[in-house]
């Protein structure tokens, strides 16, 4: 049924497929960025396709590879019951320059998408009605799910107590889980008043 | 934890029928103000279905007189942090914190609350001891009911203590302790280092 459809996508759009691979049963089309919309409405609007779904977009992170990210949109047809992933490659290896054309007038699913893809992956979708960060705050600065964000980098928005041992976790000594009349090193209310 | 050391300072005196008892004023309060824990549950997190299960009819935290809940920081006394904080949830535990009346105790719930647990990563706090004092820890992923109960019973005592350090709960059943655990005798020998 899909591999019907990647022949169809192949068909209709010869210059922009890439690649197609399979696995598992789940049918690959790597398609160019710049088409990138155009296939996704062939998609949505072919009565032979007839994706009424956008499942999820995502993206993955390739830091060795040039173009850097792989945009993954997953669809599915409710009346038809296939699904197929569409993947666009796009940015340098310094991250700048991903962009692809956005897909919510077509799927108002992928307007949360499309952010979350921005704040986790800084991919750009060009004609986005509302491009903002959807999970981390607006002072956040970079985005956390590059494998170049390094993964001991905190960014808190209330500054951490200025106390000895702040990085330490508790227990707090020998003493640990006993009630506070039985702690030996205590110095208590009795030894006060004694 | 076991049971708690008799911290009351109280003397019955004899009298004809109508007896009395002196006591130290600190003493009294304390002893008012540990049964009397109004709560304010922020609850962020599966630790809260936990939440549920230590203040429904079973385990029933109302016995300690740790009773009514005010979602007011204002009127409330002890707060519950229930569940992970997030970096962007920060700014609003501490303002909580900051609008509640003194004295006021923080009893953070759970492994999240009290160092982050496995979440370290951008966007979680390592506890919340990094933004707020805390008072009480109790671990547990979620904690059980009783671990909650062992910290409320510890909080009760630092209480009447009039001592201001923090405390942790100490788990009824240590796995580091349980020699037929396969898994931690792996550990153990992998480190080769005495238990703890």
């Amino acid at each position: 049924m899909s591999k019907a459809l990647v022949e169809l996508l192949k068909k209709q759009f010869p210059a922009s497929v890439i690649e197609t691979h399979s696995l598992a049963g789940d049918e690959t089309v790597v398609v160019e960025p710049s088409s990138w919309k155009d296939v996704a409405r062939f998609l949505k609007d072919d009565a032979r396709a007839d994706m009424a779904m956008l499942v999820d977009l995502t993206a993955v992170d390739y830091p060795d590879r040039e173009p850097r990210f792989e945009v993954v949109a997953h669809f599915y047809s409710l009346a038809k019951g296939h699904r197929l992933r569409l993947k666009a490659r796009v940015g340098d290896v310094e991250g700048e320059g991903a962009e692809l054309d956005t897909v919510c007038d077509l799927w108002a699913s992928a307007n949360w998408a499309e952010r979350e893809c921005f704040d986790m992956f800084g991919v750009r979708f060009r004609g986005h009605p509302d491009l903002r960060r959807i999970l981390n705050y607006p002072e956040f600065i970079g985005h956390p799910l590059r494998r170049d964000y390094p993964a001991d980098r905190i960014q808190p928005l209330v500054p951490y107590r200025e106390i000895p041992n702040i990085d330490k976790i508790a227990p707090f000594g020998p003493d640990e889980g006993m009630p506070f009349g039985r702690q030996t090193h205590a110095r208590g209310i009795d030894e006060d008043a004694s | 934890m076991g049971e708690l050391k008799q911290t009351s300072t109280a003397v019955i005196e004899p009298g004809g029928g109508a007896g009395f008892a002196t006591t130290k004023f600190e003493a009294a309060l304390a002893w008012a103000q540990k049964y009397s824990l109004f709560m304010y549950p922020f609850v962020t997190a599966c630790c809260g279905m936990e939440f549920m299960a230590v203040s429904s009819p079973r385990y029933d935290f109302s016995r300690f007189g740790s009773e009514a809940p005010r979602f007011s920081p204002r009127q409330s006394d002890l707060l519950w942090v229930v569940g992970t904080i997030t970096q962007r949830q920060a700014p609003i535990l501490k303002r909580i914190y900051e609008q509640m009346a003194e004295p006021k105790w923080v009893l953070a719930f759970g492994t999240c609350a009290s160092c982050g647990g496995f979440y370290d990563n951008y966007s979680t706090v390592a506890g919340i001891d990094k933004i707020i004092p805390c008072d009480i820890y109790v671990p547990g992923c979620p904690p059980r009911p009783e671990a909650v109960l062992d910290g409320l019973l510890l909080l009760q005592d630092k209480i009447q203590k009039g001592d201001r350090r923090p405390a942790i709960v100490k788990p009824r059943h240590d796995p580091a302790e349980d020699q037929n655990l396969g898994l931690v005798q792996l550990r153990r020998s992998r480190n080769s280092r005495p238990p703890v």
